[in-house]
């Protein structure tokens, strides 16, 4: 057998290798693509639906989404639906990065610790015949150890919540990681979210007594999980406050959102 | 030279590469909570194995010495990435679970260990069979971990329910600790001290022997 250890063929070696691995990485990446962001597609709408307590999975996700869903762009700034970036392809979390589509937050401003705010946010509107149902809303805060991402969904009045449900999350499996836990979430439907004009729904410590004078505006805590239950309130006040929807849900109560 | 039945055999018991080598520990800690995304795993790690294996060994000797382990590492890593996609592509949901770790195949010891100790010396088919084995007997004690973590960590298998959870209306109180990755620590030592138990051969040779206190310090000089 020839020498293969001269500088020569070790570079040729190298090489080669490297030429013939790209090409498999990228036809793997470019093959699969349509494949994998319609699996991204099909996961948000799922998320969506869900949020809003209306995710049946005996049709077809696409197809419920397609029926039931209206996404429009909002301006968080005016609280109104713009027309300034287009519905189909506008990417949220790259706004997020983007100075000129998003803007720095500090101190008290930044209850859920995001950082940053994009100008313009999805919203997902469910209508029946022209008239509106529900409003479904991307939330996102700092928990204990991650950025919960999910959905709030409220009902036609802008008040009353018909939904929460995360998407993607780190949380502590078993405490924090209770978010997920079907039981908990279905103690937000009916809650309401404004006392005089500020947010009130949050999470407390233990359960809730039935009856009390705050009982709409309380959830259950999650028990072992102060920080993650701290994260889902900051999350709420945050997005449902003055930086987040509230501007946008009262023009939506007036007819002033057009 | 052995056979396939051996090399596909042995790495389960006799050779684990988990339990006597003890390789690969960091993703069966992280990937063994629950059962359905531990197989995707497994899957993934004997295909990578396998595959990894058989190439590197078709090209064994035209690698030169001086850079066969970032050759080794260059094949390892295309292979986990070409896997990293075809479970974005069609097994979504579990790839957002397995989420760093399919891609932390590539620091998978076992897949190294075995590229450089055998795919290197032998011939392809062999060297095909090795990965499988491996894979397996890696497969082997993940399987195992995942099915008591879940079982008693959530109540489920596969997530069809099992024991009923006191928090859905049942009366199996779940062992949190099993959801959180030290228990797999735990749950390692102690299939080690049954499969060691069983098989005295592979109990290692203590280094070095710890001599007993001595009450008199003329005696310890």
């Amino acid at each position: 057998m020839a020498n293969k250890e001269t500088t020569s063929k070790t570079i040729i070696v190298a090489l080669v290798l490297c030429i013939v691995c790209s090409l498999v990485v990228s036809s793997a990446a470019v093959l699969l693509k349509d494949q994998q962001d319609a699996n991204k597609k099909l996961d948000r709408y799922s998320n969506i639906l869900a949020a809003a307590g209306m995710l049946n999975k005996d049709e077809s996700i696409e197809d419920q989404y397609n029926r039931l869903i209206t996404a429009r762009v909002v301006d968080l700034e005016t609280g109104r639906y713009t027309d300034v970036v287009d519905v189909a392809t506008y990417d949220q979390r790259r706004a997020v990065k983007d100075n000129s589509l998003s803007e720095a937050l500090s101190g008290e401003d930044d209850l859920a610790k995001i950082s940053r705010r994009e100008n313009y946010s999805m919203v997902y509107l469910v209508l029946s015949k022209g008239e509106l149902q529900k409003i479904i809303l991307p939330v996102r805060g700092y928990g204990l150890w991650s950025t919960m991402r999910g959905f709030i969904a409220l009902e036609n009045d802008g008040n009353t919540i018909a939904g929460l449900g995360f998407s993607e999350h780190g949380e502590t499996p078993g405490l924090g990681g209770e978010i997920d836990n079907p039981k908990w979430k279905s103690l937000w439907p009916g809650k309401k979210v404004y006392q005089n004009g500020e947010v009130e729904v949050g999470l407390i410590k233990g359960s809730v007594t039935p009856g009390s004078a705050n009982a709409d505006y309380e959830v259950d805590g999650l028990a072992g999980a102060t920080l993650t239950s701290r994260g889902v309130t900051n999350l709420v006040h945050f997005w449902l406050g003055e930086k987040g929807f509230q501007k946008f849900l009262s023009n939506l109560r007036s007819g002033e959102a057009g | 030279m052995s056979t396939v039945k051996d090399s596909l055999v042995d790495p389960i018991f006799k050779n684990n590469p988990i339990a006597l080598q003890v390789l690969g520990i960091c993703s069966a800690l992280a990937v063994t909570s629950s059962l359905k995304v531990t197989l995707v795993m497994c899957m993934s790690v004997i295909v990578v194995c396998a595959c990894s294996n058989t190439a590197i060994s078709i090209i064994r000797n035209v690698i030169p010495n001086s850079i066969r382990i970032i050759v080794q590492m260059v094949i390892i890593a295309s292979l986990v990435i070409v896997v990293d996609q075809v479970l974005k592509a069609y097994f979504y949901e579990i790839s957002k679970q397995l989420s760093v770790f399919v891609g932390l195949i590539i620091t998978n010891c076992i897949v190294m260990g075995r590229a450089e100790a055998f795919a290197m010396k032998n011939p392809p088919l062999p060297s095909f069979f090795d990965g499988v084995g491996n894979g397996l007997g890696y497969s082997a004690i993940l399987i195992a971990i995942a099915i008591v973590r879940e079982l008693f960590g959530s109540g489920k298998l596969m997530g069809i329910e099992i024991l009923p959870l006191v928090n859905d209306g049942g009366w199996y109180q779940p062992n949190g600790l099993l959801l959180l990755p030290p228990s797999a620590f735990f749950l390692i030592g102690l299939f080690i001290w049954a499969l060691r138990s069983w098989k005295k051969e592979q109990v290692e040779e203590s280094e070095f022997k710890i001599t007993s206190n001595t009450t008199n310090a003329q005696e310890a000089m």
